[in-house]
């Protein structure tokens, strides 16, 4: 089984500053994530999680601030380039209903990375088997749970071998029995070296498998830093009210 | 005679039926299909350039497609028919020659692209915008996310309405006989129509709506079908395809919920 990835970056976000309009989403958010490190965001809704997430794969391009790989600005690459090097999974995955799950995977296999079909098919099986669906190859998304879904998400981004991947609540949808079999791929992914950020509302995995936890509201990271830190002895007022309602 | 008897004479006379059915047959009905199937073909390219002109971020692609699509859908078809048909036929005559049927052809898909045009976009932007995202976070560009996964879905959402634009045009194809056709180059309602003058009683006709019965009858059961399935779907299966429009291994649209994250910025 490959679960070969390109060797992991770090991952630093400066001063980001976002508006839609007059709603200024983003006012200076900053967040780093060490080579291999996993940084969870938590926050309360509406405070800037996923938008600063999509500035960091330019889906959103900050009005101000930088986005850095290993310390190189990636403002001034090439956007489509980029996000062929750091990964994204979706709350709603996002998976194409039109194709079945391998062609899932291996459509940007096939399109952009130019593999023939027989080896795209063989990167694709090797990363579905890695979450557990080798199986469901053939099946259409609208046929699989929602779990599922978002392991062959996963999968389709791992497929590309990034060298960061993003999570935006990537358990949110689901129900809660399946929670656990999508937060257990990302554990093992963390784990492995990936140098990810995490968006999510699961306050156990943040402190169980996160390096950086950081703590978001009106647009700014607020506090960051060990879990242990951020859950035991918050110290900002905000994060610990926001704690007080979710623990 | 009686007034029954007359009346059955014009529509239901089985001569005139049987002497204009050997050149419906042979004439009319390829023609009519070369001119229906060619301008459905024609049309829909176009309507599918209109359609993504009509959604394109530029101004400089979505004005014209808006007025194109305005200026074709207002016009009487026999209008537009005869404006190109006549109207360009000194050109015609320099590429093809005195054929009216290139022509007839064009007017017929400039007609259908407006109202296919129409069709695709609302199919297309009835995709969720989360659809795009996924793609574009995969590394695709706009141009490759809208062909390779909006489009196609899209256009499934709407193939019922393209295939009822498509018995549209063949019923429309019959007005092509204003542009003057010899006798072989003569359609099922034209044939129908000179049996008609020739014989004096409707019969000839009758048989022509018959043809054009029989063409437009499966195509609309076809369209319910199309719908049922689109709707249904059915289990996973059969062949796949991510660039086509084929129906093959057609599924259900998920009717999922649009996108967590902030909308409102277009990718770039």
């Amino acid at each position: 089984m490959s679960t070969a990835t390109s060797a992991p970056v770090s991952l630093s976000v400066r001063d980001v500053h976002l508006a839609f309009g007059a709603n200024r989403v983003l006012r200076g958010a900053s967040l780093d994530v060490a080579r291999g490190g996993t940084a969870c965001v938590i926050g309360p809704s509406g405070s800037g999680k996923s938008t600063l997430l999509r500035t960091i794969n330019r889906l959103l391009e900050p009005d101000r601030g930088d986005v850095l790989l290993d310390g190189r600005s990636v403002l001034g690459d090439d956007p489509d380039a980029l996000r062929q090097r750091v990964g994204m999974v979706f709350q709603q995955f996002n998976l194409f209903p039109h194709m079945t799950v391998l062609r899932n995977v291996t459509l940007a296999l096939r399109r952009i990375r130019r593999l023939g079909d027989d080896e795209a098919a063989q990167v694709a099986r090797a990363q579905l088997e890695r979450v557990g669906l080798a199986g469901k190859a053939d099946a259409r998304p609208a046929h699989l749970s929602g779990g599922q879904q978002q392991r062959v998400a996963i999968a389709r981004a791992l497929a590309l071998q990034p060298q960061v991947m993003l999570f935006d609540e990537a358990t949110s949808a689901l129900d809660p029995e399946l929670v656990k079999g999508v937060l257990g791929i990302m554990a093992e992914l963390s784990a492995g070296g990936m140098t990810m950020v995490v968006v999510t509302h699961e306050m156990g995995f943040a402190r169980e498998v996160a390096d950086t936890v950081a703590f978001m509201d009106g647009g700014v990271v607020l506090e960051a830093g060990e879990p242990a830190a951020i859950f035991e002895h918050p110290e900002h007022p905000r994060l610990r009210r926001f704690l007080s309602q979710v623990l | 005679m009686d007034p029954l008897s007359t009346l059955w004479e014009t529509f239901f006379d089985w001569d005139s039926m049987r002497a204009a059915l050997p050149e419906m047959l042979t004439v009319g009905l390829p023609n009519t299909l070369i001119l229906a199937i060619s301008a459905a073909l024609l049309g829909s390219l176009l309507g599918i350039l209109l359609a993504v002109a009509g959604i394109s971020r530029t101004r400089w692609l979505r004005w014209p497609a808006r007025v194109y699509t305005d200026v074709f859908r207002g016009l009487p078809a026999a209008a537009t028919i005869l404006l190109i048909g006549v109207g360009l036929a000194p050109l015609g005559m320099q590429v093809w020659g005195p054929n009216p049927y290139p022509l007839g052809i064009l007017a017929l898909s400039l007609i259908a692209a407006a109202y296919i045009g129409e069709i695709f976009r609302s199919g297309i932007q009835s995709v969720e915008a989360a659809q795009l995202e996924g793609a574009r976070a995969l590394g695709f560009s706009w141009g490759e996310a809208m062909r390779l996964v909006i489009i196609p879905q899209g256009v499934r959402r709407v193939l019922p309405a393209w295939v009822n634009q498509l018995i549209a045009l063949i019923k429309d194809s019959s007005l092509v006989y204003f542009l003057g056709l010899v006798a072989s180059q003569r359609e099922l309602f034209r044939i129908g129509q000179d049996h008609a003058a020739n014989t004096g009683n409707e019969s000839a006709l009758l048989l022509a709506g018959l043809f054009y019965l029989a063409l437009t009858v499966p195509l609309t059961h076809a369209v319910n079908w199309i719908d049922r399935r689109l709707r249904q779907g059915r289990p996973a299966a059969a062949a796949d395809d991510d660039g086509g429009l084929a129906l093959a291994g057609e599924t259900a649209l998920p009717g999922e919920a649009a996108v967590g994250g902030p909308a409102g910025r277009e990718h770039r």
